[in-house]
């Protein structure tokens, strides 16, 4: 090609992305300016959710179509910074869910959501590596564990890990998060990550939810960490204020803090709380 | 203007408009990235405690497997290129499997055979050490997902090599490796540049092989696109920075390899 006629083959290329965008600005405002739909009857309800709840919402969705003939219920799972992010940038749900108070109150300020209340508690649990479970049976012994994950400080596990050392180390020895974290070969970017590399044999012991040991195989000792220095994750559930579906949404948040809801959280490995706090 | 004239600039203008729909979506997310970051968001994001670790990670990280996929691609490349046989033909089709297979599937593989409790576990690590999370795990991640776009363009930029050059070459008397050295290599090296620019972004990019085999630490295992996750986590502006870090890295080095191959092929022109 010679080079005039790049430069032509160049300015038409241009001239050609203007023409398309400018094409795609108006079939835009020509679909802005059609009326709104008339209210019908809501068919379609849209959860949000932190992964952790990935099989108790997948239970209850049965529990809910049954319920409610006609509905369909669409789950969305994400971690919650990812959710947040989603939510900020206008995607359309009725319910939130999140594994973090942080990213709810976030959304509250913001006036995304309605009054959030807690639904769910997650305790942290020590797991550790088939290859070192007799060896570490408690979290007194996770120093001698030569190759531990946590979740990165940045994600509520990596936080919630760091506390409970932390708190470990005001109990007994001053030096138990230093000599733990000597021994941290990676901070993982989510809860999964940790415990695929526990469950795997590449770490001996990480820190994770007990709801994730609960969903997930035996290729693991699982350490109870004693409460009091333990962590303890609370989950808010909330209506999304730009939702579709707001009275299938209340419906939703109801059966969660159900009997019946509650009962199915616990089988996946989560704490209910003594009773579903109302909203104020 | 004639009828036929009038088609013809019609089907052009098409042609046009078809490839600006394209360019435009391919250009508009990296437009709104940067239209939504300030330039203090970006200047906080340079002087962000993750970006200078993360990023001389990255560069010796993608540096090292480059010249691993092109020391170890080009010769298998040229047998490739050069052999007819059904054998080759699979081994063609294999080494291109690790392109379509989702990253993070891509660690978790790379686990199940090099890791503690791996395939080669025994022979491979009898002291119960491993590859995984240290910075040999990132390069080792990088060459598994970079190295088939390399593979593929250099076999196909061997495959247009004239064969009459190389067959005159060779009557002459000139040594196979000496064929290779001096005619088939500098005839097929922009290809071999533009695979090997291709092959360098996957890896720069690279991120679930990555954070799956080799973990996340600072300085040791955490490349750029791991430490943009990680911003992202705790502050979506400074992930957003981060990210035109990334980009403007990643643009200056692909701009410098296409100048370079636009001077190799005036030079040829000139020859």
């Amino acid at each position: 090609m010679t080079r005039p006629m790049q430069r032509r083959a160049f300015a038409s290329l241009v001239a050609g992305a203007l023409g398309a965008g400018l094409a795609l600005l108006a079939s835009c405002q020509g679909s802005g300016s059609e009326p709104a739909p008339a209210a019908a009857r809501e068919t379609q309800l849209v959860v949000f959710a932190a992964t952790s709840l990935r099989d108790a919402f997948t239970a209850m969705v049965a529990v809910f179509e049954k319920a409610h003939p006609g509905v369909r219920v669409t789950l969305n799972f994400a971690g919650t910074q990812e959710i947040r992010t989603q939510l900020e940038q206008g995607a359309v749900a009725d319910v939130f869910a999140s594994a973090d108070e942080r990213h709810m109150k976030a959304l509250q300020d913001a006036n995304r959501v309605e009054q959030p209340e807690i639904f769910a508690e997650n305790e942290a649990v020590l797991v550790v590596s088939s290859e070192r479970a007799e060896s570490v049976r408690s979290l007194a012994d996770l120093p001698s564990a030569a190759r531990i994950v946590l979740g990165a400080p940045e994600v509520p596990i990596g936080r919630y890990a760091l506390q409970i050392l932390d708190r470990a180390s005001a109990k007994g020895g001053a030096d138990f998060r230093a000599r733990v974290e000597a021994r941290v070969v990676s901070r993982e970017l989510n809860v999964r990550q940790v415990l695929a590399k526990v469950s795997l044999g590449e770490a001996d012991a990480g820190i994770v939810y007990r709801s994730d040991v609960a969903s997930a195989g035996t290729q693991y000792a699982v350490v109870t960490i004693p409460a009091d220095v333990n962590v303890i994750a609370r989950y808010p559930i909330a209506q999304v204020k730009a939702g579709r579906s707001p009275s299938l949404g209340r419906e939703w948040v109801t059966l969660v803090g159900s009997e019946q809801g509650r009962a199915i959280l616990r089988g996946c490995g989560f704490m209910a709380p003594p009773r579903a706090q109302a909203t104020p | 203007m004639s009828a036929r004239a009038r088609v013809r600039a019609h089907a052009y203008l098409v042609l046009v408009f078809a490839g600006g729909v394209l360019a435009l979506f391919l250009l508009a997310p990296v437009v709104g990235l940067v239209a939504a970051t300030s330039p203090a968001d970006f200047w906080s994001g340079l002087h962000h405690p993750l970006v200078w670790p993360a990023l001389r990670l990255s560069l010796l990280t993608t540096t090292v497997s480059l010249l691993v996929v092109v020391g170890l691609g080009t010769p298998l490349a040229w047998a490739l290129a050069r052999s007819t046989g059904r054998v080759a033909r699979a081994v063609e089709v294999v080494v291109q499997l690790p392109a379509v297979i989702p990253p993070a599937v891509a660690g978790v593989a790379l686990l199940l055979t090099f890791g503690r409790r791996g395939l080669f576990a025994g022979w491979l690590y009898p002291q119960g050490w491993s590859v995984t999370f240290t910075t040999a795990a990132v390069i080792l991640a990088e060459i598994f997902v970079s190295a088939p776009y390399f593979v593929q363009a250099a076999t196909d930029a061997f495959r247009r090599v004239d064969q009459s050059c190389v067959v005159v070459a060779r009557t002459l008397g000139a040594f196979p490796l000496r064929v290779f050295w001096q005619i088939e290599l500098p005839l097929a090296v922009s290809g071999l540049v533009a695979g090997a620019a291709m092959s360098w972004a996957r890896s720069l990019g690279e991120f679930g092989a990555t954070l799956m085999f080799a973990g996340n630490a600072s300085g040791k295992t955490q490349t750029l696109p791991l430490a943009i996750y990680m911003a992202f986590e705790s502050d979506l502006r400074a992930a957003q920075a981060l990210s035109l870090v990334l980009i403007a890295v990643a643009f200056g080095v692909l701009l410098a390899a296409r100048a370079t191959l636009a001077r190799g092929a005036r030079a040829r022109v000139a020859r």
